[in-house]
């Protein structure tokens, strides 16, 4: 890897991309990379949109990715993915879960209406479904299996058995597993 | 050597345990928390064997910190920048005083007010009001090691030191090279007399102010021989960069994506400036740029010590950087390219993009709703003022709610109730609503002022039984072991003769005394009581 890799995740509060960004910072260390990452807390979690960042590659020195320069952008949420569009180039990846959470007294953004202004600046775009509390883990595998980002699925994995904690840690594996599965197709 | 993932309120604390600290104060507020969350996770596991506590509020938690170090403890002190201005008071005389336990206070200031919702503090400014070092961390890794040379220089110099970090220093994550932690002491200290030391009486605390301002001078002359104050500099340059903090970090970052190199100064001490290094650093310069967050303390700092050294250095900063607002990588790399003349373009074809707009929101089953819903079935709105404070409720100020028409600080929502009840002679009706945490941080007094100057508001105190909006910490009123201070009690004690707790869930008693409230010509307080959905009962 030459460059910097830049990872920007985009959500809503609740949806758990503090401890997705926990585990890729931990996948991320454990294959050699430096590694920084940026985070928000308090009121910004209430249901609000979130966004964090991860950058690794020889030295790091800033933790938040600059405008137009992420190299991955997963949402966790469709229409939170205009919210990243600031950081994307037209070489930037956008790995989406077609998962709509209503905001309140705002129209619903329809799947094309966010794919077709997301277009525009980029032609990756990849748009998978998934539900539940382990959405961001499959996704974040899902990235690692089709190589959207340097860091190997090996990695991941036990980036994640480090991270969720064992009352959790079988549904996540199963996400991973699921992940793997569909990353073939 | 081992290394861990760590944010960097988590490295706060772990350079406080690795530097032995022994008793611990904090009261909760982000950009901060997590300093307290984690003394309060490993004092409660038993990793940690010293005093931890969440005061009542940032005054109180200084005053025990400072009880604490005056009996010989190493002392640890945590808040968010607003906390500073609340334990102010109690912040000057302990620098007069000085330490006798060495003692560290980390603020956290909140650029862009992420989570603050009163003003953009920038708390380097306590330095100068008090005499007082503060150390500025860009990232995990230093927010250990400065905090341990924190409470070295609080030792040798006996004087508290402030560890001063922003929200994208105290919510940044990376590897941090951990060292051992000491063997655990169980510390046998006391409290010896010394009046010369602890008494800040005229004509004392004059002499003390001397003691003071010459502690500072040898404390410079630590800086300018300190390692926390340097960076890159290599060959003969024209230009170079002076900066402090995260901003340090987009600096880098900039020279690496414009492929340049410059001399930097990097300022790991912000106060007392180690004026020698950046007198040398600027000499032969012709154009020296400042990138720091907020207002340019540094900029001016710069711009008189050029004076005496190189009277045609051309200085740049807040022409070519932003004072509101936090910094961005994107933004100091265009500056330096500006002040370089590099090409930089950042990739941004002004694509059309949908604006979303997705706020916070108290949370589904919040008991909140019940008490904000309640009040609308009540009365008038437009016949109401609406007093708002410190808490998850201030986001009755949102859609759909829109209830709130005035905020302030901790508590204000009272103090300033009484001084709109007294401007229109009480004819304005007023509602103000106030969390638990925040009645006990700064509402009493001004709960007291309404009775005793007599004013008529009707105080809703939103008791959800924790401080929620900061992660669920305990407080006064809801210790972890149960039998906290009950706040009607307080109340009642106050004289205030309207008073009722109240199950918001009970919807009709809640909307029948709230229209009752309302019309009385003295203060009336309800409790609205129920447990936010986070918290689990701990005694039926």
């Amino acid at each position: 890897m030459k460059k910097d890799f830049n990872i920007v995740i985009v959500g809503t509060g609740g949806q758990g991309l503090i401890t997705l960004l926990q585990i890729t910072a931990e996948a991320a260390m454990h294959s050699g990379f430096d590694v920084k990452t940026s985070e928000l807390h308090g009121l910004s979690q209430r249901g609000g949109s979130v966004e964090v960042h991860i950058r690794f590659g020889k030295k790091i020195y800033s933790p938040l990715v600059a405008q137009g320069m992420a190299d991955l952008i997963i949402a966790l949420e469709i229409q939170e993915s205009l919210k990243a569009a600031y950081f994307a180039n037209t070489k930037t990846i956008f790995l989406i879960n077609k998962h709509f959470i209503p905001i309140p007294l705002q129209k619903t953004l329809s799947k094309e209406q966010t794919l077709g202004a997301l277009k525009k600046i980029s032609k990756r775009i990849e748009i998978v479904e998934a539900g539940g509390v382990t959405a961001g883990v499959y996704l974040l595998s899902l990235a690692s299996f089709k190589k959207l980002l340097p860091l190997k699925p090996q990695s991941i994995l036990q980036a994640i058995k480090k991270v969720i904690p064992k009352q959790y840690l079988e549904i996540n594996k199963k996400a991973f597993e699921l992940a793997k599965k569909y990353a073939k197709t | 050597m081992e290394k861990t993932i760590l944010l960097g309120n988590e490295a706060i604390v772990r350079g406080a345990l690795e530097a032995g600290v022994q008793f611990v104060a904090t009261y909760p507020g982000t950009p901060a928390s997590e300093i307290g969350n984690t003394f309060f996770k490993i004092s409660r596991s038993g990793e940690f064997s010293g005093h931890f506590e969440f005061s009542t509020n940032e005054k109180v938690a200084l005053e025990a910190g400072i009880g604490a170090s005056f009996s010989g403890l190493k002392t640890l002190v945590a808040m968010k920048n607003f906390g500073l201005n609340v334990c102010s008071d109690a912040l000057l005389p302990f620098v007069y005083t000085g330490t006798k336990g060495s003692t560290v206070i980390a603020v956290a200031d909140d650029p862009s007010c992420h989570s603050s919702a009163q003003s953009e503090e920038n708390s380097r400014a306590f330095a100068y009001l008090a005499h007082l070092p503060v150390l500025e961390p860009a990232d995990p890794q230093e927010c250990k090691d400065f905090t341990q040379l924190a409470f070295q220089i609080s030792e040798r110099y006996k004087i508290p030191v402030i560890i001063r970090t922003t929200t994208r220093v105290a919510h940044q994550k990376m590897p941090v090279k951990l060292s051992k932690l000491p063997a655990k002491t169980v510390p046998q200290v006391k409290f010896i007399k010394d009046v010369q030391r602890f008494v800040t009486m005229p004509p004392r605390v004059l002499e003390m102010k001397k003691e003071l301002l010459a502690k500072i001078e040898a404390i410079r002359d630590f800086s300018e021989k300190s390692k926390i104050n340097g960076g890159p500099s290599s060959g003969n340059f024209n230009t170079g960069i002076i900066t402090a903090g995260v901003s340090y970090l987009y600096v880098m970052e900039a020279l690496k994506e414009l492929n340049l190199n410059l001399p930097v100064l990097k300022l790991g001490f912000f106060y007392p400036l180690p004026e020698k290094r950046i007198k040398s650093f600027i000499k032969n310069l012709k154009k020296v740029l400042i990138v720091e967050e907020l207002e340019p303390y540094l900029e001016k700092e710069v711009k008189s010590l050029a004076k005496e050294v190189n009277c045609h250095l051309k200085i740049l900063g807040k022409n070519l950087i932003p004072e509101v607002g936090e910094l961005k990588p994107e933004i100091v790399t265009l500056a330096i390219a500006k002040l370089t003349n590099k090409k930089y373009r950042i990739q941004d074809k002004g694509y059309k993009i949908p604006v979303i707009r997705r706020r916070p929101q108290l949370c589904p089953g919040c008991p909140y709703w019940l008490v904000f819903g309640g009040v609308k079935k009540a009365i008038n709105l437009k016949e109401v003022i609406f007093g708002g404070d410190i808490g998850c409720y201030m986001l009755a100020g949102e859609a759909p709610l829109f209830l709130q028409d005035y905020l302030s600080c901790m508590g204000s929502s009272i103090g300033i109730a009484h001084g709109i009840k007294k401007a229109s002679g009480g004819r304005q009706k007023l509602i103000t609503f106030i969390g638990d945490s925040t009645f006990f941080h700064a509402g009493i007094p001004a709960l007291i002022n309404t009775v005793f100057n007599k004013s008529n508001p009707l105080i809703i105190v939103m008791d959800n039984q924790t401080t929620a909006m900061t992660g669920h910490q305990p407080h006064p009123g809801a210790p972890v072991t149960p039998d906290g201070i009950k706040i009607e009690e307080i109340v009642k004690a106050c004289g205030v003769k309207n008073l009722k707790v109240i199950d918001p869930a009970n919807q009709a008693e809640f909307v029948q005394t709230i229209k009752e409230f309302i019309q009385k010509p003295e203060v009336s307080v309800v409790i609205a009581r129920h447990p936010c959905i986070f918290v689990k009962k701990q005694k039926t």
